[in-house]
Parts: C-alpha cells; sequence; structure tokens
C-alpha cells in the first residue's frame, strides 16, 4: 500500500490525538493535563479538515482552545489549594476501581473495534445513493444556508438553550450563592 | 482519501480513553476532560459521516450544534465544580457523598 502526503499527515494527527489523549488521563499533574487536552483539540480539528469540515475544525479551534480551555484554567486556578500537596498515597479502594474502569474501557473498545471492522460500509443503503463533498466546494457557504432553512429549529432551540445554560452558569458562580 | 472506517477507529479510541477518564479519575477536572472527549468522538463521526452527505448536510450542522452543546455543558459544570470546591474544600467526586443514599 502506497502512502501518499494525505495519508501521512492524516495518521500523524490521528496518532497525536490518542497519544495525548492518553497522556492527558494518565497525567497526575492536573496543569499538563489541560495543557495536553489543548494538542489533542488542535489535531481533532486537524482531523475535521481532513474529512472536508473546514468551518467545524475553525468552530472546534475558536470554541474549544478559546472558550472550554480558558474556562478549565480558571476553574483549576480557583480550586487548587491544597491539590498542589494533596500527593497522598492511594487508598486500598483505588486499585480495584482503577482496574475495573481500565477493564470496561478496553472491553467497550474491542467491542467498537469489531463492530466497525465487520462492517461494510459502502454495503448500507444510503452510501449507495451518497453525493460526497468535494474539496472545491464552498462547505461554510453551504452550513449558512442550511442553518437559516432546514436546520432552522434545531439552531433556535439551540440559541434559547445556550442562554439557559449561561444564566445558569452565572446563578450558580454567582458570589454569596449559599447553597 | 482516507476510509470512513479509519476516522471511526479514531473516534472509538478517544471515546475509550474518555471512559477511562471518566470511570477512574480522581479529579472533577480530569472527569469533565474525559467527558469532553466522548463528546469529540461523537463530532468526528458526525463529520466523517458528513462528508458522504452534501445534499442535507446534517453531519456537518449537528457537528456544530455538538460542540455548542458540549460548550454549553462545560460552563455549567465548571460552575457546579468551583461551588463543590466551595461547598466541600475538594473536587474528589469520591469525597462529595452528600447526595449518596
Amino acid at each position: 500500500m502506497i502512502m501518499g502526503q494525505e495519508q501521512i499527515i492524516f495518521y500523524f494527527f490521528a496518532a497525536s490525538v490518542l497519544i495525548s489523549a492518553l497522556c492527558v488521563v494518565v497525567m497526575k499533574n492536573l496543569v499538563r493535563s489541560i495543557f495536553l487536552f489543548f494538542v489533542t483539540l488542535f489535531s481533532l480539528a486537524a482531523l475535521y479538515l481532513f474529512a472536508l469540515a473546514d468551518f467545524i475544525a475553525l468552530a472546534q479551534v475558536v470554541i474549544y482552545a478559546g472558550g472550554v480551555l480558558v474556562l478549565m484554567l480558571f476553574a483549576f486556578m480557583l480550586s487548587n489549594r491544597e491539590l498542589l500537596n494533596s500527593l497522598k498515597p492511594a487508598t486500598s479502594g483505588f486499585k480495584v476501581n482503577h482496574f475495573a474502569g481500565i477493564l470496561i474501557s478496553l472491553l467497550f473498545l474491542f467491542i467498537l473495534f469489531t463492530v466497525i471492522i465487520k462492517t461494510d460500509f459502502n454495503q448500507l443503503d444510503w452510501m449507495q445513493e451518497r453525493v460526497p463533498i468535494n474539496a472545491s466546494d464552498n462547505t461554510t457557504h453551504q452550513i449558512g444556508i442550511h442553518t437559516m432553512t432546514t436546520y432552522l429549529l434545531p439552531f433556535e432551540i439551540l440559541s434559547v438553550f445556550l442562554m439557559m445554560a449561561l444564566i445558569g452558569a452565572a446563578h450558580l458562580a454567582r458570589k454569596g450563592n449559599k447553597g | 482519501m482516507i476510509p470512513l472506517s479509519h476516522f471511526m477507529l479514531i473516534s472509538a479510541g478517544l471515546f475509550c480513553i474518555g471512559l477511562y477518564a471518566v470511570l477512574t479519575r480522581r479529579n472533577a477536572i480530569q472527569v469533565l476532560i474525559g467527558i469532553e472527549f466522548m463528546i469529540n468522538a461523537a463530532v468526528l463521526n458526525f463529520v466523517a459521516f458528513g462528508r458522504y452527505d452534501k445534499i442535507a448536510g446534517g453531519g456537518q450542522m449537528f457537528a456544530l450544534f455538538a460542540i455548542v452543546l458540549a460548550a454549553a455543558g462545560v460552563a455549567v459544570a465548571l460552575a457546579i465544580i468551583l461551588n463543590v470546591y466551595k461547598y466541600f474544600k475538594s473536587i474528589d467526586p469520591t469525597k462529595t457523598e452528600t447526595l449518596k443514599d
């Protein structure tokens, strides 16, 4: 099998996503883990580009790297007072919990892998009449049209939901909020 | 052109890493990062399928919606984490046991 440039870059970013995600999860130091999360999110945005979703990739960078990560750093800085000197030895219940977690995730991974490998996607009904996106298509333009026509209702519901979530978050984080 | 199943394998791996974080981490922020990984795995699947759906554009639209939902979820979750820290002086999920039976 010959590897073109596209394949090499794709698998590089795929490996970057998986390895950095694994490091984020096993890292003991929360600051390192949050900054590695940054690497994972950027590599994921690169993978979205390979599915010809340039607008989604941009939204990923803006929303996650710009919003979510800053929020997480704030939450970390506001809640780390005793976290830095809490390198306490693992309790007895921890090992069992840890082992069960690994087992469940690995079994689930195995199930997902077998399903995906055994499925022949070209046989599916909707794949027969597919219309793939070309690299030259203007998907941002298409997304704008779809937002205002086919998916107008989800878009409006989402905007109301987002406002509810932001008001709720502001209320929860309010100073002097007892209980 | 990257085959669809490769996108799905990567997203399956990412989902299981997120699942592992949710199940075993002892820090609420890392649990939240695990949930974000799971949402991002779903978004990757949406985007990969959306490549074959030029007419309706459903994959990309709902990927966008899922990203916005995840952002809203993070805002609320971090507000809750700050309150939990104020109340329990710890963000270890195993120590916040007032809601337990």
